[in-house]
């Protein structure tokens, strides 16, 4: 299969040969691999800038001439967009939320040892395996008991359900790359066990944490079935306003793509920003 | 409790830890480092409301008789007579079974798919293509799922869907992807594929990356290339990542929701309806939550023993 290591010393015309012809078949392997994962997005993107008799049309248009009427629409509405800034508001409380709780809770679970340990670790990656259908039953009727459904901080609320574990096993791996020598400096100078987090060893987990934020962020942004169970209009996020597209006769194709376009931007912005952690977050740092 | 870890390593002077540690500021009563405590308690409550009291909360209400459509029946205890109920519902077994047959679709296609791909990308000669191919792969598997749920309703549309119109100019006429039981299986499947292959080959990659480069080559020089190649030196290496592709898929799918929900809401009839589709069904279309509150405590056990799996593979400091 591979053509370069048959002999150790082939004719330098050959080997040149040979390397062209792997590049290209390798380059043309790429180009359908980056085809087939972008083709879905970028039908999407193209949809919501077509007009409905183009967005029909078979054999489907692939030239045509760009129009803003759908985003112009859903501006108009207001629905859409009060959705997106719900799903902002949702998504920096939880951030905000997650780090404050899981931050200094992952600094102790990579300094100290204590009862109860194992347990606490169990249960927050045990967190990433519950299917949130279980947490989410119970929690509707907690949340209409205290008659806070539909608010901003509910979902703020359930979603430490996997924001904080997210922070916790991301930022102990971060804080464990730290030297203990530091902590101990940071102690002969007379710093309290608060000052060595706060003013030493946070600044230091700096890149942990913010990587951490940033997969809160997207899972949070991304979440559909608890704000789909738990709010109604006023905390409406946008997720919930895009599957709401499906509901009634007459898809309004145009508004939802364009709907799922806007939905999805700051996702992809953020995920190539922390590509190299993404599979570290989802698999709890089982696999590097 | 929170003693600091190496303090019975007779190589450390236990006089200078406890001069420098938090004691001398007066919080380490009773061997208890208080400032850890205050560190760390937060986000314990915190997890002790939001994510132990709602599970204790189900088992009660799954104890109870609960009807939100019918409130003067009250909530009385009914026993185990939810859970004798869901044994005998057969479309919670048919839920599950979908379940299973989703994850027979899926799974085997995305671990095959994902290390050809990932063989492939680690092979690829331009650096910087291999590059750009890995940031790729993480754009279907950040995407929001309801978005993607939408873009299948798209792509897969019977009348101008981009996928039948591929297969007509191959001349296979338009098939009812969402009208149909069984084509609507293949359509989340194939969605699904879409979106969690790039998963898989990710997580194969960081496998190939441990090979030391003098074990690759010795290998090169043993077995050759090809198939022989991949089993003696490269699957080992990629056994671990599998391991937790296998245990992470299958509690995905349990809780596979929002990308089902918007591409088929569970239909045509119920031939779509995997088992969280089907409990948020119950719960909150039918709004019998003792019911669905004793099938969701089912389901907890699920993932609690998929849980313990992993973490016993995976992390030695826990001991389960």
């Amino acid at each position: 299969m591979n053509p370069t290591a048959v002999s150790p010393h082939p004719h330098p015309l050959l080997r040149r040969r040979r390397h062209t012809g792997t590049y290209l078949w390798q380059a043309a392997v790429a180009l359908v691999l980056i085809i087939v994962v972008l083709f879905p997005i970028y039908w999407m993107g193209t949809t919501a800038l077509k007009t409905l008799t183009e967005t029909f049309a078979t054999p489907p248009v692939i030239f045509f001439r760009p129009t803003a009427e759908h985003f112009e629409a859903i501006f108009a509405e207001g629905a859409v967009l009060r959705s997106l800034r719900n799903s902002i508001i949702v998504a920096v409380l939880t951030t905000g939320l997650a780090l404050l709780l899981g931050a200094p809770a992952a600094y102790v679970l990579a300094r100290f040892d204590f009862r109860g340990k194992s347990n606490l670790w169990f249960w927050v990656i045990s967190n990433r395996f519950i299917s949130p259908i279980v947490v989410a039953l119970p929690f509707y009727l907690i949340a209409r008991n205290l008659q806070i459904l539909d608010t901003h901080i509910v979902l703020g609320l359930i979603y430490l359900t996997f924001s904080v574990p997210i922070v916790v096993w991301l930022c102990v791996d971060q804080f464990r790359a730290i030297p203990r020598d530091v902590d101990e400096a940071a102690r002969v100078d007379g710093a309290n066990l608060w000052q060595t987090f706060l003013l030493v060893n946070l600044p230091l987990a700096m890149p942990g944490i913010i990587v951490s934020a940033i997969l809160v962020f997207i899972a949070s942004w991304n979440e559909l079935l608890f704000a789909l169970i738990l709010t109604r209009n006023e905390a409406r996020t946008a997720p919930v306003e895009a599957a709401n597209f499906m509901t009634g006769f007459g898809i309004r194709w145009g508004p939802m793509m364009a709907t799922g376009t806007l939905i999805v931007l700051p996702v992809l912005i953020f995920a190539l920003l922390v590509s190299r952690n993404l599979v570290r977050g989802l698999t709890m740092g089982a696999v590097k | 409790m929170f003693s600091k870890r190496g303090i019975n390593r007779p190589d450390i002077d236990r006089r200078r830890i406890h001069r420098s540690g938090a004691g001398r500021l007066g919080i380490n009563w009773y061997g208890i480092n208080w400032a850890a405590v205050t560190l760390i308690a937060p986000a314990v409550v915190a997890l002790l409301i939001i994510g132990i009291y709602p599970l204790i909360f189900a088992v009660d209400v799954s104890l109870r008789q609960y009807q939100l459509t019918k409130p003067y029946l009250g909530t009385p205890y009914v026993g185990l007579q939810n859970y004798i109920a869901v044994l005998q519902d057969t479309l919670f077994w048919q839920s599950l079974a979908r379940t299973a047959i989703f994850f027979v679709l899926t799974v085997p296609v995305q671990v095959a798919l994902g290390i050809l791909i990932a063989l492939f990308i680690d092979r690829v000669r331009f650096k910087p293509l291999a590059g750009l191919l890995r940031v790729i792969l993480v754009l279907p598997i950040a995407i929001t799922p309801t978005v993607v749920g939408l873009i299948g309703r798209l792509l897969f549309n019977r009348d101008f869907g981009f996928v039948n119109f591929m297969l007509g100019s191959i001349g296979i006429e338009p098939i009812s992807w969402l009208g149909e039981p069984m084509p609507a299986m293949i359509t989340i499947a194939l969605v699904d594929i879409w979106q969690w292959t790039p998963f898989v080959v990710l997580v194969m990659l960081s496998g190939l990356a441990l090979i030391p480069p003098e074990v690759f080559e010795s290998g090169q020089l043993d077995a050759g290339h090809g198939w022989h190649f991949f089993r003696s030196v490269q699957l080992p290496y990629l056994l671990p990542g599998l391991t937790a592709i296998l245990i992470l898929r299958t509690a995905d799918i349990l809780k596979l929701f929002d990308m089902v929900f918007v591409l088929t809401r569970g239909g045509p009839g119920v031939s779509t309806e995997l088992i969280s589709l089907y409990i948020q069904r119950v719960g909150f279309r039918v709004f019998d939550m003792g019911i669905a509150s004793a099938q969701a405590i089912f389901l907890l056990v699920l993932c609690i023993l998929l849980s313990r799996g992993y973490i016993r593979l995976f992390y030695r400091e826990v001991q389960v």
